[in-house]
């Protein structure tokens, strides 16, 4: 089934990465973020000065004690960061650089039912690999999902191509969909890139899922707007889980091999990226080993994921447990004299005002972190609703939230989306919103509420 | 680095830095903070980061928004300003040149803007600096529009009390930019038609004059005159000087921006290429306007009265067009959702030539329909939105 998306834009951010992981990056330092997990609260099982193992448990959720969250790499830990309220904010390992990256996986002891590859996955750290919807958070293992989205596609500004980190691991893969296969009594959907010219045989050429294909600008690759078309959340308890491409290798891995390994294929891109391109490293490795003689310039910010959602902490920033790529991106630095009335030929922009967006840019755009322009209130100015591929008025929904109606945000759609999906309308966003943070704020009272 | 900078910062930007300390909080001028910050953002688009969610923002702000509706209304300024003149001379029986009408207009119109500006911003600085925000860039448009939609012969003072009554109870009372109900330069324009009736109703209020007017020069405008037609009302609009051509080229009295159709068109087409003004709006306001006109133009009795007005002619009357292409479209009054859109247009449209037709008191229909759509914009959002969860329970329950 090929599903067209027609609302959305892409931003045209320039440095996108090229070719395929032709480098291993193996991190002097790796980390893992409590805060990354929504939905979970940590309980911490490791001290400063502690040795590790790859597989070795870091925490755990209090909520559910069979969830851990385990080191993606042997060494000792070096330092536990804590940040407000002493709320757990970072283990960070100084790994063992000689050792391998490989441990062995626990014992799977019958990877034919839902019950022995939960254990195995629990056991093995490799269960937040699931997401859920409604409500964008951790998977809960007591759930039994009504079906699985793997979204082979991410149209996200820079995004790494999902068929470079197949590349290689075919046979993972479909290992891995065989297993997840098996965790839901649904069916498992695996959405592929319809503009893509020749996608990998891991993805066309598989059994047991459905497959699906998506075009158009982004969020067509956003698993929010694939849910949203293939089979719609219904109600709360209406629980689908996802999972990424890489995620799926990891778990197709320990299940082919019967050893646990953390490795991913992530990039580094972005317009302050000197030279753009794929590598191997591990989940969690320490951004700035990633980006070493990368930079083109000062006064980079160097981001843990994509310029719409990823997240940046600073100079010692750690790569995400879900993320695949280091955005590289130029601080906003100078004052741009009249800026408001520019002809504007660098600017990016989804609005229509500037005259990039209808001759191109021959100089190449200006993308930095400037917020450019002031925070407003909301103004209906029809863009949001151009950016949402989603039978739901953005707006209104915003509007529900800011005013904190539970049963107003559920029947408007708050159920569908996360922050990934809204993500392009902050972009946009005039007024300068934090849509995201909106979004998560409703989606937390709906959660404290059922 | 830093020393490079410095090296290539201009003078102005040298000036702004040394100045600014004193605005922050614990300078001497710290109150007036929201002041410094509108004029620094007004000059230059300065670099404040991202902090949280996403990392890069779209260039374009509600300052560019706002911009691009003030260029759209450039045509508009200039013929307003010309036509002013135009029909000062025209009524006077004097030959005048086009330099000598623009300059008679310039005098009537820069006047009439120094006072909006000068008393709408003068509000807008003090709402600022009581509510520590930044200045909002929201009445550079409501600024531009309001002394286009006033007759060239308004008093000044009234003029300033209009812009009072639009910025501080249209606006700010209800929290400011954004927030406000009803379109505010029409409600300056209405504060005028209910306050003081008497300067912008009637037929001596639309031309600029010396006391000496010839006998051929018809003072009322088209709509007036049509409304008192006796006979054929085309014959007798085309006796009095209206012919379509006229209307529809601008060459007649009216408010100061509302007449010619080209200088409209040119800013519907900037409004439209920008994506600043809905075309939802825009097309269903012409919509309405048009098939009521057809239904009370096909059951007019007879070729007199307001009923045997053909549609087109309604649309290049008064302020029709420069409601629906200007007024309609604010983003903040109309309707938000793509189909409330469509509705709202719609009645706008349909309302003013209802009221045009069949209630005398009011010729110019378009202001009124406007506001009170205005009112009604959050109902009918309210219905598009509820029709919307309905079909979304229902494909959410197959």
């Amino acid at each position: 089934m090929m599903v067209t998306i027609k609302k959305g834009y892409d931003i045209a951010v320039p440095g996108r990465a090229r070719g395929f992981a032709d480098r291993d990056i193996i991190p002097d330092h790796v980390a893992l973020l409590p805060g990354e997990f929504l939905g979970t609260r940590p309980k911490l099982l490791v001290r400063e000065g502690e040795k590790v193992k790859t597989g070795t448990p870091l925490f755990t959720d209090k909520g559910n004690d069979a969830v851990r969250f385990v080191a993606p790499l042997g060494g000792t830990v070096e330092k536990i960061i804590r940040g407000e309220r002493r709320a757990l904010e970072a283990v960070v390992i100084r790994t063992d650089r000689q050792k391998g990256r490989t441990a062995p996986g626990p014992r799977i002891k019958n990877a034919g039912t839902r019950e022995g590859i939960l254990a195995a996955l629990l056991e093995s750290g490799l269960f937040p690999c699931f997401r859920q919807r409604p409500f964008g958070v951790t998977a809960n293992p007591d759930d039994i999902p009504r079906d699985i989205f793997i979204p082979a596609m991410d149209t996200a500004p820079l995004a790494p191509d999902p068929n470079v980190i197949v590349a290689g691991r075919e046979d993972l893969f479909r290992r891995g969909l065989e297993i997840i296969a098996r965790l839901t009594g649904g069916r498992v959907h695996l959405v592929v890139d319809g503009s893509s010219k020749s996608p990998s045989a891991a993805f066309t050429d598989v059994r047991g899922v459905e497959l699906h294909y998506f075009k158009g600008p982004h969020p067509a690759g956003s698993v929010g707007v694939h849910i949203h078309h293939i089979a719609p959340i219904k109600n709360a308890a209406d629980i689908v889980w996802h999972c990424s491409v890489q995620s799926v290798i990891l778990i197709g891995r320990l299940f082919a091999t019967g050893k646990l390994s953390f490795e991913i294929t992530a990039a580094a891109a972005g317009p302050a990226a000197a030279s753009p391109g794929y590598f191997t490293t591990i989940a969690g490795a320490r951004l700035d080993t990633l980006t070493e003689g990368m930079s083109a310039g000062e006064n980079i910010r160097r981001i843990s994921g994509n310029v719409l959602t990823g997240r940046h902490q600073g100079t010692e920033g750690y790569l995400g447990f879900y993320d695949n790529l280091v955005t590289l991106l130029p601080e906003a630095e100078s004052r741009r004299f009249l800026g408001w009335i520019s002809p504007g030929l660098r600017d990016d922009s989804f609005s229509r005002s500037f005259l990039s967006r209808w001759i191109g840019t021959l100089a190449g755009r200006r993308i930095d972190t400037n917020m450019n322009g002031g925070v407003r209130p909301f103004v209906a100015t029809g863009l949001y609703e151009r950016l949402l591929p989603m039978d739901i008025h953005p707006l209104m929904l915003f509007k529900s939230i800011h005013a904190e109606d539970l049963e107003e945000m559920e029947e408007l759609g708050l159920l569908d989306i996360a922050e990934e999906d809204v993500a392009l309308c902050e972009y946009a966003c005039p007024s300068k919103s934090e849509i995201q943070k909106l979004v998560r704020k409703g989606l937390d009272l709906m959660v404290r509420e059922s | 680095m830093r020393n490079g900078r410095e090296e290539t910062m201009k003078p102005l930007e040298k000036i702004l830095d040394a100045v600014k300390p004193h605005f922050r909080e614990s300078g001497r001028f710290g109150r007036f903070w929201p002041l410094f910050d509108s004029v620094e953002t007004f000059l230059y688009r300065i670099p404040v980061p991202t902090k949280s969610g996403a990392h890069i923002r779209d260039s374009f702000d509600l300052k560019r928004m706002m911009i691009m509706v003030m260029l759209a209304l450039v045509p508009c300024i200039v013929f307003g300003t010309y036509n002013v003149g135009y029909q000062h001379f025209l009524a006077s029986g004097l030959p005048g040149t086009a330099l000598q009408c623009l300059a008679v207009g310039a005098g009537v119109i820069v006047p009439m803007y120094l006072v909006t500006f000068g008393v709408g911003l003068g509000w807008e600085v003090l709402f600022a600096i009581i509510r520590k925000e930044e200045v909002s860039e929201g009445f550079f448009v409501t600024g531009t529009l309001i002394p286009l939609i006033m007759p060239p012969t308004l008093p000044l003072w009234q003029l300033a009390l209009a812009v009072t009554f639009s910025v501080v109870l249209g606006k700010e009372l209800f929290g400011g930019t954004g927030m406000n109900i009803f379109n505010p330069a029409l409600l300056a324009r209405a504060f005028i038609f209910f306050a003081y009736p008497r300067s912008i109703s009637g037929s001596g209020v639309w031309t600029l004059t010396q006391g000496r007017v010839v006998d051929t020069y018809t003072m009322a405008t088209p709509l007036t005159s049509a409304a008192d037609a006796a006979g054929s009302v085309i014959g007798h609009l085309s006796s009095q000087g209206y012919g379509f051509t006229d209307m529809f080229l601008g060459f007649i009295p009216g408010s100061i921006g509302e007449t010619s159709i080209p200088a409209i068109a040119i800013g519907a087409l900037v409004l439209l290429v920008t994506g600043v003004g809905s075309w939802r709006i825009m097309l269903s306001v012409f919509a309405g306007g048009l098939a009521v006109a057809a239904l009370v133009n096909a059951l007019a009795p007879g070729p007199e009265g307001m009923m045997a007005l053909p549609p087109a002619y309604h649309l290049v009357m008064g302020g029709f067009a420069f409601g629906a292409v200007f007024m309609a479209t604010d983003p903040v009054s109309a309707a938000a959702t793509n189909t409330g859109k469509y509705i709202f247009g719609f009645l706008i449209g349909a309302l003013t030539i209802v009221i045009r037709v069949f209630n005398p008191a009011f010729p110019e229909g378009m202001m009124l329909s406007i506001l009170l759509m205005n009112m009604f914009a959050p109902l009918i959002d309210y219905g598009v939105v509820r029709s919307g969860v309905r079909r979304r329970k229902k494909h959410a329950a197959r």
